[in-house]
C-alpha cells in the first residue's frame, strides 16, 4: 500500500462511487503510476476488476481484509 | 489471352486462399474491435428520484470506462437537467418501494412500514416526508447524489440533450436548465445516433 504512488479511501462509498472516484485519480497519473484503493462495497470486487479489463490498466491485485477491499492499480 | 487464364486458372489454390482470407480476417475484425470505442445511448423518461439514478449511474460508469455517451431527456426526464434539483418520490402507488426508516435501532430500521394508498394519498405532505428519508437514507447508506453523477457525467464527457418539445409542451424556459446541455433537439436527430450505439436504454 505505502509503495503506491497515490492512494485512494472509498470507503463508504457505494456503486458506482468507487469507480468514478478511481477513474478521477487515474487521470492524474502519470503512465507506470499506481493507485491503491480502499473500499468496503462488496460489488467493487467485481467492478474494479472488470473496469480494468475494459480501460486496459493493470489490475496488479486485489485482497479482502473484514470487510474492507484493497485494489493496486497500475496505469498504462 | 485465353492461355493467361488457363495459366492463373491453374495456379490458383483455393484452399490456401482461404486460409489466407481467414487468418487475414480474423487479424482485421481483432484490429478492429481493438479500435472500437463503446457506446452508449439513453432515453431519459422519468424525473422522480428514484427513477434519476439508472440514466446517471450507467451513464456515468460508463464515461468511467471510457465510452462515448450520449443521454436524450424527453418529457418527465427533462427534470433532470434543472439548474436546481428537486426531485422527489411517491411511494404512493409503488408496492415494490421498502418504507424503512433511515434511523433510530436496528429492529426499528428493519421494520417496512405498510401504509395504506388511502393514507398515503390523503395525508398532506406525504411525499416531502417520503422524499426526506430517501435522501437520508442515500446519504446514509454511501449512494451519491444525483447533483454528483450528474456531475461526473459532464466530467466524463456524455452528452446531455433536452428534447425540445418537452420545452415547448411544458411552458419550461431554457434558462431554466443548466448550461452544459449538449443541444436543444428532437427525436430525428437523436434516433441516429441510438442506431449506431452499442448500448441503447429507454428509462
Amino acid at each position: 500500500m505505502s509503495t503506491a504512488t497515490q492512494t485512494l479511501d472509498a470507503r463508504g462509498m457505494n456503486c458506482p462511487l468507487p469507480i468514478l472516484r478511481t477513474k478521477k485519480a487515474l487521470t492524474d497519473l502519470a503512465k507506470g503510476d499506481t493507485l491503491a484503493v480502499v473500499a468496503t462495497d462488496p460489488g467493487s470486487l467485481k467492478d474494479m476488476q472488470a473496469f480494468c479489463k475494459q480501460t486496459g490498466n493493470e489490475l496488479v491485485s486485489s485482497s479482502e481484509n473484514q470487510g474492507e477491499f484493497a485494489f493496486l492499480i497500475r496505469k498504462s | 489471352m485465353g492461355a493467361n487464364e488457363t495459366g492463373l486458372a491453374a495456379s490458383f489454390d483455393q484452399t490456401l486462399f482461404n486460409q489466407w482470407f481467414d487468418e487475414r480476417f480474423e487479424t482485421r475484425m481483432a484490429e478492429r474491435d481493438a479500435a472500437h470505442v463503446p457506446s452508449l445511448a439513453i432515453i431519459a423518461t422519468k424525473g422522480t428520484l428514484d427513477w434519476a439514478y439508472p440514466p446517471f449511474i450507467l451513464a456515468s460508469t460508463a464515461g468511467a470506462l471510457g465510452w462515448d455517451v450520449s443521454v436524450f431527456f424527453t418529457f418527465y426526464g427533462l427534470e433532470l437537467l434543472k439548474k436546481d434539483l428537486h426531485l422527489e418520490i411517491s411511494p404512493l402507488g409503488n408496492p415494490s418501494m421498502p418504507m424503512r426508516m433511515p434511523f433510530g435501532p436496528q429492529w426499528l430500521k428493519n421494520v417496512n412500514w405498510h401504509i395504506p394508498n388511502v393514507v398515503m394519498a390523503g395525508v398532506p405532505g406525504f411525499e416531502k416526508v417520503a422524499t426526506g428519508l430517501m435522501q437520508q437514507t442515500v446519504k446514509s447508506k454511501g449512494v451519491a447524489s444525483i447533483d454528483e453523477l450528474r456531475d461526473a457525467c459532464l466530467e466524463a464527457d456524455a452528452k446531455l440533450y433536452a428534447c425540445q418539445m418537452t420545452v415547448d409542451l411544458f411552458g419550461y424556459s431554457q434558462d431554466d436548465f443548466i448550461p452544459e446541455i449538449a443541444g436543444w433537439i428532437g427525436a430525428a436527430s437523436f434516433l441516429p445516433q441510438a442506431q449506431k450505439s452499442d448500448v441503447c436504454l429507454f428509462i
